[in-house]
């Protein structure tokens, strides 16, 4: 890769290459086949990635401060306080910065040392990938990867067709087909290609990856080239022996590279937050700054000019408000510690830890496609544990995207409706083995050779646009353009009518033992207009026939008048298998003679020739022709639903996450879907369907359903407030209409259109479609382009501030998943272009609900954690310099040994809370999946906001008042017990020290809600380090070596062996935890949250059971136990789903009440509504009456 | 950061799910380690506050402190401590002449008495103090004004002391010894401790000045230059520090007890934290086991009032003490520790009441339904 170059010229107009001669084009200075995604190399590694990282304003900011800290009469912390972090911090980042690049180096070299066959001089020589030039002429095998973007010269398959696999580059599965120019492809062996010199003239390189025009001039000709004549790199050759190919972009040129732009960076709403609060203690910092300098002012003024005698001012300093200035700064450089340098890194490697944890889950791997869960990228794990709105694609998301041909009607006779498989090997060698049919007397009526069940079959297997790719005998794989296709082509295939191969012009089957080849006449291929195709065939008699398939509406209209009944019955047919949520298609032929086909043919020809309105000629055409149709039947698949989508679905819906469907697929089947996954129930008072076409219907749709929804919620909390909560209407006054929509609690469910979207979307109507969706519980779009489910996810986020979370499989979901503020692709379906959009990735959509409710609220609860933590900590170190100033003269003087205060964040208490905010869980995995209602906290936001983080400030600023106070107060009389005074500066830096890393401690240890063997090890080694560390700083032996940089010589030994110092420290200690300690208590005690009943009963139960020995000996047997098998099969056996969300709906009754209860009794005044957590759900009223009986008797045998 | 979403890796087709076209065989499980680490299964203690460890944790802290406290308390009570302002702010004042006429440069000492009568005797031994308020020793010009290479005896330190002595630095052309502004504004008053007995003659107590500095700093941290032979050679070629009267070398007669190991000195470059401290003068030891250290009678403290404090209403003591266990007078240990386990106790107590009257979780197994 060394070998590549950048020189990039400043603007290519156009695009000059000359077939095989390499000095030509290097004038152009074309960019070589060399690629080059890594950053660095060794020499400018360095220079390159410090200048980058002091681009983040944190680490300019702290150079900064080590360039001020040069000053000497600023300089109030030594430089090595700042330079030691900070190159820490430096460092790390250029070591992830470093392997980074390493493997992008890796992965560049494998690819650019990649073989392939070049035709320099006339001999095929093989190059490496990075050693082929624009202009090369290159052969390409089956199954190759393409090098760089070809011109297509020519190829071993007859009309210079090749056929190419695009999934690397767009996603797409189905194989295309590119064809050479015509005077190309006759150029066919080696020796004439190397002599052939065409010039092509194109566009420059760009990103548009189905388009491209240019010409080739040859022999004084012109050759008009366009996107089908082309070969783009990543594309993979297939059932085409050999091709070669002109290479017109290579490299970076090329439009795989020209589309890999860098991604949109997003970022969590905590990082927001977190830097908006880092700006505040910015401003708090100057604050502090101005107070102290002011001081500083006052006290040189009243004071220091005084005292001169003893300490007179620098000559340079010589009058008080200059002193003031400096003295800011000074404090500055103290304070700097409140917004820690180590906390953006810190929160990188908690959120490192929790995307391995993502990718370690076994629970989210599915060894049906060997893939395990994958977080693509590392910023957005505590987001997961906030969701708010799911937006979801249907087909390969939460359907399997594979469809299964389930029944069909023949002429008025449907089958389907059978006990058991059938087993079609003794009737048929090349049936597929995957294919299941569950009734036999479909295969009878073909053994029996009835003649529209053969013609039923036969049209199956002629109409229609799949590849098939026979490896060996009988071995058929097919290629479809769609699943549906691939299904009923696979149908015929087993029940003998299999189709073998085609080309251009023909299409052999085997037709119940007997290969038969037809003739291909024509194609009328299916477009969403036309919502049919057709093929126009002759057998080998000679006979025409036309056979049609195609949306039943479309189809039923184009039969001959004589199909009257048995259009009836087949259409009740169609309408039931429709009710089942099947997928249908009505089959018709025409027979055509000679003469009929002649004459149309002609009529083809002219419009296929048109030059204008071609499209609507053609369509003309094809409607001309698909007339007087013969009904054969009609075909139902089965678009089979991933698993456990409803289970998933349900237990999201009890987290308060609304879900909406964006599909591309109309109404009905989006409607079925949505009823087969459970979205959609029959309990619902009423699905609104929205399907207007301009915008005063939709608008007056929108405000009909607003409307009723209104009027049936009202009902229903009249009803309820009378009996459960009729006394809250006497406190509170009903709200007031404006907001009435938020507080609609019904099971309300929306339907809307893409054409009624369209409207909706507009700027005047957004307010009015979010405000009614946002009401519903469930809203499916169907028909929306993949634009639209991008606008729909923007909407979301505009209107109100939740997160939003969007999950897809194939590139039309890529929009959505990149403007979602989590994008969460499903590997190993479709093609991988959602994936490579997506920040997450993994293979089933229920895989989502351990996701978001479990690794998405624990990194969220131990994001939270970590910043009340982090903040507190830092103000609780810092502050004590802020009450010293006032005992100090405000001269900018460090309460602490100057080692301590570099190491304090980076060794003494780093990694306790690095490993709280790695490994702390409130409630087990199972628990979370259980209760989902746990979720609700992340996303009310509750953990973390500006609240809690003047709370944590608040905090930080007692404890550093009682850490400066207290030993103030105690050591400024006290004596050692030889008589010396403890009241010398070392003593009461060490005190102070001691007392606050002891505090810190402390208070970890109370956060710290789930102990693992790590952070024993952390806490208690970051306690022994401080004394380990401290006891070697102030030894004597360093004190010998450098006298000037360890003054505290001998402080910790002779500090610390006083009773009173340590009385002292316990005394500070104590005042510092037991407010804590008592506030968190009364908390648990009397307001508990969910988690913390969750965690109480957790401890109840394996109390009991150790009691009773059922499961002595581990302590957390419980979980271990329920963590064997998957939750998916736990909620399949319908039971614990039920039970669990009853008894959580009685909880919340229960428990809120009771606590509204208590208070209002006590103080009337101060009843507040009780949080939306605890809003109890409805049927809770039944629950009271009813115990969850499994969970109650669990109890009842326990006690 | 911004990486660019192009992997040689997925051009390659080697995507999970994609590749899996091949046997059971060919291709590796990618299933993740089940290991407790990776599952985050790790055994785990999970302690959760609840009425049964947090009432009790406060009533234990409120037992364990309050006999704490009240222990410190009554032993604080028991030190005896007698302390003399000698400033001489008022007019009144016996040192009054001496604060208002001081010049540095005065070579006749200015001496003043004052007497007083201690009401209880001292038993075992006293130890005498002299304590400054309103002196910024914890300035931050202050504290770092000083080289304590040179001090540690550091014979180019000694000549070429440190940036951080400024002004204190030099003398004309020769380095100062001790540099810096804290080794010059050294405390240099003399106190003497007379005992008028009932005839009326006045006895001089015995001052005892070694042993009052930490022993790291006397043995390790301070050392004189080249040794210890003669200090008026190893100090050679430096200068006296502006304040004061003598060179470093005549601190003191006792070789042991002079240049920059002289306790005098090394106390006073201890610096305090706060600007009211003490420091240790002498000791005074005691005698016999059945006469007090001091009876109770009258004393005269004799001042030589060396030492400015005025000018910046600065105030000077002589305080006496004695010492138990945990040092000297401190009433406030034993009546924060009395407050603070009576405060426990008392929490203990309302939180019970709260948790019994208000509790709202029942003690079983399920989540209350």
């Amino acid at each position: 890769a060394s070998q590549c170059c950048r020189n990039r010229k400043p603007h290519e107009e156009e695009r000059r290459v000359r077939a095989n001669d390499r000095e030509y084009n290097e004038k152009f200075q074309y960019a070589s086949n060399c690629i080059m995604t890594s950053k660095y190399n060794i020499v400018t590694f360095l220079p390159v990635n410090l200048f980058e990282q002091f681009q983040e304003v944190a680490n300019t900011y702290f150079l900064f401060l080590l360039i001020l800290q040069l000053i000497p009469q600023i300089s109030s912390l030594s430089w090595f306080t700042t330079i030691v972090p900070l190159a820490l911090v430096l460092s790390i980042t250029a070591v992830k910065d470093a392997t980074d690049d390493y493997f992008r180096h890796k992965s560049d070299n494998q690819v650019n040392n990649r073989q392939s066959q070049v035709l320099i001089r006339g001999l095929l020589q093989n190059e490496k990938w990075m050693n082929v030039r624009v202009g090369d002429i290159i052969k390409l095998e089956n199954k190759q990867f393409v090098a760089a973007d070809l011109l297509l010269l020519s190829s071993s398959e007859p009309h210079g067709l090749c056929y190419i696999e695009t999934a690397e580059l767009d996603g797409e599965t189905n194989m295309k087909v590119r064809q050479s120019v015509s005077v190309t492809n006759e150029l066919a062996d080696q020796n004439n290609l190397a002599s052939f010199d065409g010039e092509v003239v194109c566009e420059p390189p760009n990103n548009k990856l189905d388009r491209f025009c240019g010409t080739l001039y040859w022999r004084d000709k012109k050759y008009t080239l366009t996107n089908q004549n082309m070969l783009l790199r990543g594309c993979v050759l297939r059932n085409t022996e050999t091709c070669y190919g002109l290479v017109i972009f290579a490299g970076p040129d090329t439009k795989l590279m020209q589309n890999s732009g860098s991604t949109k960076f997003k970022r969590t709403s905590i990082d927001r937050l977190m830097n908006t609060l880092v700006l505040w203690i910015f401003g708090f910092l100057v604050c502090m700054g101005v107070i102290l300098a002011v001081g500083n002012a006052v006290w040189e003024r009243e004071v220091g000019s005084l005292f001169q005698s003893y300490l007179p001012w620098d000559p340079s300093v010589d009058n008080f408000l200059f002193s003031a200035f400096l003295s800011f700064w000074s404090y500055v450089i103290i304070l700097n510690t409140v917004v820690p340098i180590s906390l953006y890194v810190s929160v990188e490697v908690i959120r490192l830890g929790h995307s391995y944890f993502i990718n370690w889950d076994q629970e989210m791997f599915c060894s049906q496609c060997n893939t395990a869960a994958e977080a693509r990228t590392t910023t957005l794990n505590e987001e997961l544990g906030q969701v708010e709105y799911i937006f979801s694609d249907k087909t390969g998301t939460l359907t399997q995207n594979i469809m299964t041909f389930n029944k069909c009607s023949i002429n008025g006779q449907t089958y389907g409706e059978g006990p058991d498989p059938l087993d079609f090997t003794p009737f048929n060698p090349l049936a597929d083995p995957d294919f299941c049919f569950y009734d036999d007397t479909l295969l009878e009526s073909v053994k029996v050779g009835d003649a529209h069940t053969h013609k039923f079959f036969r049209l199956l297997s002629l109409c229609h646009t799949v590849m098939s790719e026979e490896k060996s005998e009988g071995e058929l794989v097919y290629k479809a353009q769609s699943p549906d296709e691939g299904a009923l082509v696979t149908a015929a295939r087993n029940f003998g009518f299999v189709f073998r191969s085609r080309t251009p012009g023909t299409i052999t089957t085997t037709e119940m033992g007997r290969p038969v080849t037809y003739t291909l006449l024509a194609i009328l291929d299916f477009n969403n207009i036309r919502k049919r195709m057709s093929v126009i065939v002759r057998d080998p008699e000679g006979r025409i026939c036309l056979y049609c398939k195609g949306a039943d509406t479309v189809l039923l209209e184009r039969l001959h008048p004589c199909e009257q009944e048995l259009m009836n019955v087949t259409s009740d047919h169609l309408h039931e298998y429709a009710a089942d949520g099947l997928r249908t298609l009505a089959l018709a032929y025409r027979d055509l003679s000679e003469d009929e086909w002649e004459a149309w043919s002609e009529s083809y020809c002219c419009a296929d020739k048109a030059t204008s309105c071609r499209e609507d000629r053609l369509a003309a055409a094809y409607e001309h022709i698909e007339q007087d149709m013969m009904l054969l039947g009609a075909t139902a698949i089965e678009d089979k639903l991933q698993e456990g989508v409803p289970e998933t679905i349900a237990v999201l819906s009890l987290a308060n996450i609304k879900i909406w469907v964006l599909t591309g697929d109309k109404q009905e089947t989006a409607v079925n879907i949505g009823y087969s996954c459970k979205m959609l129930t029959d309990d619902m008072p009423e699905v609104f369907i929205i399907s207007g076409n301009t915008v005063h219907s939709v608008r007056q749709e929108l405000r009909r359903a607003r409307e009723r929804m209104i009027e049936l919620s009202r009902t229903r909390e009249g009803g309820k407030e009378e009996g459960i909560e009729g006394w809250k209407q006497l406190q509170c006054p009903p709200p007031p209409p404006s907001n009435l929509m938020d507080n609609i609690s019904g099971e309300f469910a929306l339907v809307i259109n893409g054409h009624s979207l369209a409207h909706a979307l507009e700027a005047d109507m957004e307010t009015e479609f979010v405000s009614t969706a946002c009401a519903c519980k469930a809203v499916i779009c169907c028909r929306v382009t993949p634009l639209q489910k991008a606008q729909v996810v923007e909407l979301i986020k505009k209107h109100k501030k939740a997160v939003t979370l969007a999950i897809g499989d194939g590139a039309n979901d890529v929009s959505m998943i990149k403007s979602a503020h989590i994008g969460v692709g499903i590997s190993g379906q479709e093609g991988i272009q959602a994936v490579l959009a997506s920040d997450y990735s993994f293979s089933q959509f229920r895989f989502l609900q351990r996701l978001l409710l479990v690794h998405g609220r624990w990194s969220y609860l131990r994001m939270c954690r970590f910043l009340c933590y982090f903040f507190y900590k830092n103000f609780a170190f810092t502050m004590v310099h802020f009450w010293f100033g006032f005992f100090c003269g405000f001269s900018a003087q460090t309460v602490y040994d100057q080692y301590f205060i570099t190491l304090y964040n980076i060794v003494y208490t780093s990694l306790p809370v690095l490993a709280m905010g790695i490994f702390d869980q409130d409630v087990p995995d199972q628990r979370s999946l259980e209760y989902p209602k746990l979720y609700e906290p992340g996303q009310l936001n509750l953990l973390f906001n500006k609240r809690e983080f003047f709370i944590c400030i608040a905090q930080g600023i007692y404890t550093s008042v009682v850490l400066f106070f207290v030993p103030c107060a105690v050591l400024s009389d006290a004596t050692q017990s030889t008589g010396e005074p403890l009241a010398d500066y070392q003593t009461f830096a060490v005190t102070t020290a001691t007392a606050l890393v002891i505090v810190v401690s402390v208070q970890i240890a109370l956060d710290t809600g789930f102990w693992t063997v790590i952070n024993h090890v952390f806490v208690w080694g970051s306690l022994g380090s401080y004394f380990s560390i401290m006891l070697a700083l102030h030894s004597q032996t360093l004190f010998l070596i450098f006298p000037n940089q360890f003054h505290f010589v001998g402080s910790a030994q002779s500090t610390l062996l006083q009773p009173v110092v340590w009385l002292t420290i316990a005394l500070a200690t104590t005042i510092c935890i037991v407010p804590v300690l008592a506030f968190r208590f009364l908390k648990v005690d009397l307001k508990p949250q969910l988690s913390d009943t969750v965690r109480y009963t957790q401890l109840v139960r394996q109390k009991k059971h150790g009691r009773l020995g059922a499961r002595g000996g581990s302590r957390r047997s419980g979980y271990a136990f329920a963590h064997q098998e998957g939750f998916g099969e736990l909620i399949t056996s319908g039971k614990n789903m039920r039970l669990s969300s009853l008894a959580l709906a009685s909880f919340a009754s229960r428990h809120s009440s009771g606590w509204i209860d208590t208070l209002r009794r006590k103080k009337p005044t101060h009843v507040q509504t009780p949080p939306r957590g605890s809003v109890p759900l409805e049927g809770s009223g039944c629950c009271i009456q009813q115990p969850p009986p499994a969970l109650c008797s669990y109890g009842n045998q326990t006690e | 950061m911004m990486a660019s979403s192009y992997n040689a890796k997925e051009e390659d087709g080697h995507h999970p799910g994609a590749s899996n076209n091949g046997g059971p065989g060919v291709v590796k499980s990618k299933k993740p380690d089940n290991t407790a680490f990776k599952q985050q299964r790790l055994p785990a203690w999970q302690p959760i506050l609840t009425a049964g460890t947090v009432l009790p944790a406060f009533f234990v802290i409120g037992l364990i402190f309050i006999p704490i406290g009240i222990g410190l308390y009554v032993t604080s009570n028991n030190i005896k401590e007698y302390e003399i302002d000698y400033t001489g702010a008022d007019p009144g004042d016996e040192c009054y002449n001496c604060s208002q006429n001081f010049t540095w440069n005065s070579t006749t000492p200015c001496v003043c008495s004052v007497p007083f009568t201690l009401t209880q005797p001292f038993e075992s031994n006293v130890f005498m103090y002299y304590g400054l308020s309103n002196f910024y020793q914890n300035h931050r010009r202050y504290v770092k004004s000083r080289d304590d290479s040179q001090l540690n005896g550091d014979s180019s330190a000694l000549m070429n002391p440190s940036k951080e002595c400024e002004p204190y630095r030099t003398s004309g052309a020769q380095p100062i010894a001790p540099c810096g502004a804290i080794a010059n504004s050294l405390f240099n008053d003399t106190l003497e401790l007379y005992y008028i007995d009932s005839n009326g003659t006045s006895n001089a107590v015995p001052l005892v000045k070694k042993g009052i500095a930490w022993w790291t700093d006397k043995h390790v941290k301070f050392r004189n230059p080249g040794g210890n032979d003669n200090l008026t050679i190893a100090f050679q070629g430096t200068s006296k520090p502006v304040n004061w009267r003598k060179p470093v070398f005549e601190m003191d007669t006792d070789p042991e007890n002079n240049g920059f190991i002289n306790e005098d000195f090394i106390v006073w470059m201890r610096t305090a934290a706060l600007p009211t401290f003490r420091k240790l003068y002498r000791i005074i030891q005691k005698k016999s086991s059945s006469t007090p250290t001091l009876a109770s009678g009258n004393y005269v403290l004799n001042i030589t009032y060396n030492y400015p404090v005025r000018s910046f209403d600065g105030r000077k003591r002589m305080i006496l003490s004695t010492i138990s266990w945990m040092g000297g007078k401190n009433p406030f240990l034993g009546i924060a520790y009395i407050t603070v386990g009576s405060i426990c106790f008392f929490l203990g107590v309302v939180l019970l009441i709260i948790h019994h009257k208000y509790d709202t979780r029942n003690n079983s197994a399920d989540i209350p339904g």
